[in-house]
C-alpha cells in the first residue's frame, strides 16, 4: 500500500469515529449546555444563562422522592442480583449442569428483551401472584424490587463469567494445599480472583436499574414514582430546563461512578 | 519429614483404569521421581498423594497417618504446581504466609518464616512486589518457597521446571536438588524428561500405562531394565526380535546365533543391546558375538557418530560411536565388523 493512501485510510478512520463520537456525545451536550439557559420555552439562542433549574430539581419533590426511590431499588436490586448471579455463574462455569446451555441463556434473556414485553410480562404475573397468594404484590416495593433484579441478573451472569472463564483453577488447589478449606479458600482465593468481574458487574446492575424505565412504568404504584418516571411525568406539563437539569446531576452521578470504579478495577479489562 | 506409602493404589474412570495397582516406599528424605511417558498414571499418582483425586482404592500412608481419606488441607504436604498457581491478589510475602495463617501459626512467628523460606530460594526483598511482577523463574521460586514456609511432611513437585527455559532449567534442577538434600525433604517430583528424572532423583520410578515398571536407582534401570519398556524409555536400545533357543542362545527373526547370559525360557523374545555397548572394527576381536554389517544410516553427531547398520535383511541395530581423534568416517553402504559381549545383551520374553 502506498503512503498516501494509508494516510486516507487513516483520516477515513479517524473521521468515522470522529462522527460516531459525536453522534453519541450530542444529545449528552445539549442537555448540559439546555440545563443553564435562562429562559423558560427553550429556544436558539438562549437569552442569558441561569443557575435556577438546578435549585428547582433539587427542591422538586416529585424528582426528590423518585431519586430516593430509584435509589433503593437500585441498590437492593443489585445486592440482590449479586447474590443471585455469582453462585448461578460458578454453578454454570464449574459444573456440568443439566440443560447449562438453556439456563445460561435464559439467564441472559432479560438483557435482550424489550423493556415492554418484560415489563407487561412482570405486570400480568405480578396480578396473577397476588390474586394467587392474596399478599399486596402489585405496585409495592417488593414488586418492583423483584422486577429489577431480573435485569441486574443478566450482567452479573456475563461478567462474573467471562471472569471465571479465564481463571486458573490450580490456584484454588494451591489453597487447599496449603491447609485452607473450601470456605475459605472461596473467600480468599477465587472471589478477590473475580472480584474486577463482581465490581463492574455491580456498576452495570446498579446504573440499569436506576435508569429503567418502560418496566418500572407498568410495576409503581399510586405515590410511589421512580426518578425516572418523575420525569417523564413532569415533562407532560412542563417543557422548562428543570429536567434537563436533573439529567445533568444523574450523568454527573454515574459518571463519578464509573470514574471512582475504574480506579479500582480496569473496566476496560472486563467489559 | 517423614516416610510415605503407597499400596496398592488404583484409580479408575468407568472402564478406563489410570492408575493400576500402584506400590511404593519412599524412605525419610529420599528424592523419588515418577517418570513415564504424558497418560502413564504419574501425574493422578501424585494428585492422589495431595489429595484431589480420590483413590478408586489402596492406601497412602504418610509418617504413621494413613491419609487415604483426608482431604487435602488436612495433609500436610506441600505441592509446586507446574503453572506455580500463585494467588496473584498476593504480594510474594502474602503468598508465602499464606500457608502459615491457614495453619495458625502466631503472627509473631510467620514473619521471620516467611523470610527465612524467601531465603531459602534467594529471594529475600521481594517481599512486597506482586506476581506479574515476577519472571518464570522466580515466580517458581515463591512456589517453593510458599509450600516450604509451613514445613509439610513431604514435598510434591509436579513438573516443576517444564515452564523454564532450557538454561534456567539446568540450575533450577540443580538449586532444588540441594535444598532438598541440605532440609532432608522427602520428595516426590513427577517429570517426562528423562535427563531431569536422572539427575536429580534418588531413586527413579518408571510408569507406563498407569503401572510401575520398575523401581530403582539411575544405575540399576540402566544396566538392569527390568522389561523391554524400560529398555527403550531410559537410554537408548535397539531392539532385535527373535527365539530363545536354549540356555544363553538366541536366534535372530533372521537367523543369526547370538550368545547372551539371559535366562529366558525358551520361545519368542526380544534382545536388547545399548548402541554404546556395540564394538566397532579392531575393538570388535576376540568378542563372542561377531558380525559382517552394512551401514543404512549414519549421523554426525558431535560428539558422536550414530550409526544404524544391517546384519541381513531383518535384523538391525543401532550403533554409538565415540567421535575420536583418527576415526574413519562411516559411509552409506559400506561393511564394517561389529561385536559384543554376551553380558551386553538383555533378552526379554514376547510380551515384556
Amino acid at each position: 500500500m502506498s503512503a498516501g493512501s494509508q494516510r486516507f485510510g487513516r483520516y477515513a478512520l479517524n473521521g468515522a469515529a470522529g462522527l460516531s463520537l459525536g453522534f453519541i456525545l450530542l444529545p449528552l451536550i445539549f442537555v448540559t449546555w439546555l440545563a443553564f439557559f435562562r429562559q423558560e420555552i427553550p429556544s436558539f439562542p438562549p437569552e442569558g444563562y441561569s443557575l435556577k433549574w438546578f435549585a428547582g430539581a433539587a427542591n422538586n419533590k416529585p424528582f426528590i422522592d423518585g431519586f430516593m426511590l430509584s435509589l433503593q431499588v437500585a441498590v437492593a436490586s443489585t445486592l440482590i442480583g449479586l447474590l443471585l448471579g455469582v453462585p448461578a455463574s460458578l454453578a454454570l462455569v464449574r459444573h456440568r449442569i443439566p440443560l447449562g446451555g438453556g439456563v445460561s441463556t435464559l439467564l441472559l434473556l432479560p438483557l435482550v428483551m424489550p423493556g415492554i414485553v418484560l415489563g407487561t410480562a412482570t405486570y400480568v404475573f405480578q396480578i396473577e401472584v397476588e390474586i394467587a397468594t392474596q399478599l399486596p404484590v402489585m405496585g409495592s416495593l417488593g414488586g418492583l424490587i423483584a422486577a429489577h433484579t431480573l435485569v441486574v441478573i443478566p450482567w452479573v451472569v456475563r461478567l462474573v463469567t467471562a471472569s471465571l472463564v479465564g481463571f486458573d483453577r490450580s490456584i484454588e488447589e494451591a489453597a487447599q494445599n496449603l491447609g485452607a478449606g473450601p470456605v475459605t479458600t472461596f473467600w480468599r482465593v477465587t472471589l478477590p480472583s473475580i472480584r474486577p468481574g463482581i465490581v463492574a458487574a455491580a456498576l452495570f446492575g446498579f446504573v440499569t436499574s436506576f435508569g429503567n424505565l418502560e418496566m418500572s412504568l407498568f410495576l409503581v404504584g399510586p405515590g410511589r414514582t421512580t426518578l425516572p418516571i418523575a420525569i417523564l411525568q413532569y415533562l407532560e406539563w412542563k417543557i422548562d430546563p428543570t429536567v434537563a437539569a436533573a439529567s445533568l446531576i444523574q450523568i454527573v452521578l454515574i459518571c463519578v461512578a464509573m470514574i471512582v470504579t475504574d480506579r479500582y478495577v480496569k473496566l476496560s479489562r472486563v467489559v | 519429614m517423614a516416610r510415605l506409602s503407597i499400596s496398592h493404589l488404583k484409580k479408575t474412570y468407568g472402564a478406563l483404569t489410570v492408575v493400576d495397582d500402584v506400590d511404593i516406599t519412599i524412605a525419610d528424605g529420599e528424592f523419588l521421581v515418577l517418570l513415564g511417558p504424558s497418560g502413564c498414571g504419574k501425574t493422578t499418582t501424585l494428585r492422589m498423594i495431595a489429595g484431589f483425586i480420590a483413590p478408586t482404592s489402596g492406601a497412602i500412608t504418610i509418617g504413621e497417618q494413613d491419609v487415604t481419606n483426608l482431604p487435602p488441607w488436612k495433609r500436610h504436604c506441600g505441592l509446586v504446581f507446574q503453572s506455580y498457581a500463585l494467588f496473584p491478589h498476593m504480594t510474594v510475602a502474602q503468598n508465602v504466609a499464606f500457608g502459615l495463617e491457614m495453619h495458625k501459626v502466631p503472627q509473631a512467628e510467620r514473619g521471620p518464616r516467611v523470610a527465612e523460606a524467601l531465603r531459602l530460594v534467594r529471594l529475600g526483598g521481594f517481599d512486597e512486589r506482586y506476581p506479574r511482577q515476577l519472571s518464570g523463574g522466580q515466580q517458581q521460586r515463591v512456589a517453593l518457597a510458599r509450600a516450604l514456609a509451613m514445613e509439610p511432611q513431604v514435598l510434591l513437585l509436579d513438573e516443576p521446571l517444564s515452564n523454564l527455559d532450557a538454561k534456567l532449567r539446568l540450575e533450577v534442577r540443580i538449586e532444588i536438588r540441594e535444598l532438598q538434600q541440605k532440609l532432608g525433604l522427602t520428595t516426590i517430583m513427577v517429570t517426562h524428561d528423562q535427563e531431569e528424572a536422572l539427575t536429580m532423583a534418588d531413586r527413579l520410578v518408571v510408569m507406563e500405562k498407569g503401572q510401575v515398571r520398575q523401581i530403582g536407582t539411575q544405575r540399576e534401570l540402566y544396566e538392569k531394565p527390568a522389561d523391554r519398556f524400560v529398555a527403550g524409555f531410559i537410554g537408548r536400545s535397539a531392539f532385535v526380535e527373535g527365539q530363545v533357543t536354549g540356555q544363553g542362545r538366541f536366534r535372530t527373526a533372521g537367523g543369526l546365533d547370538i550368545a547372551c547370559t539371559a535366562a529366558a525360557a525358551s520361545g519368542p523374545a526380544t534382545l536388547a543391546l545399548r548402541p554404546e555397548r556395540i564394538a566397532v572394527g579392531g575393538e570388535a576381536e576376540g568378542l563372542p558375538n561377531r558380525f559382517q554389517a552394512r551401514i543404512e544410516h549414519a549421523s554426525y553427531l558431535g560428539a558422536q557418530l550414530d550409526v544404524q547398520v544391517a546384519l541381513n535383511e531383518q535384523d538391525r541395530m543401532l550403533l554409538q560411536i565415540p567421535n575420536k581423534v583418527g576415526l574413519a568416517e562411516p559411509h552409506v553402504g559400506e561393511s564394517i565388523t561389529i561385536g559384543w559381549a554376551e553380558s551386553a545383551g538383555l533378552v526379554y520374553p514376547q510380551g515384556a
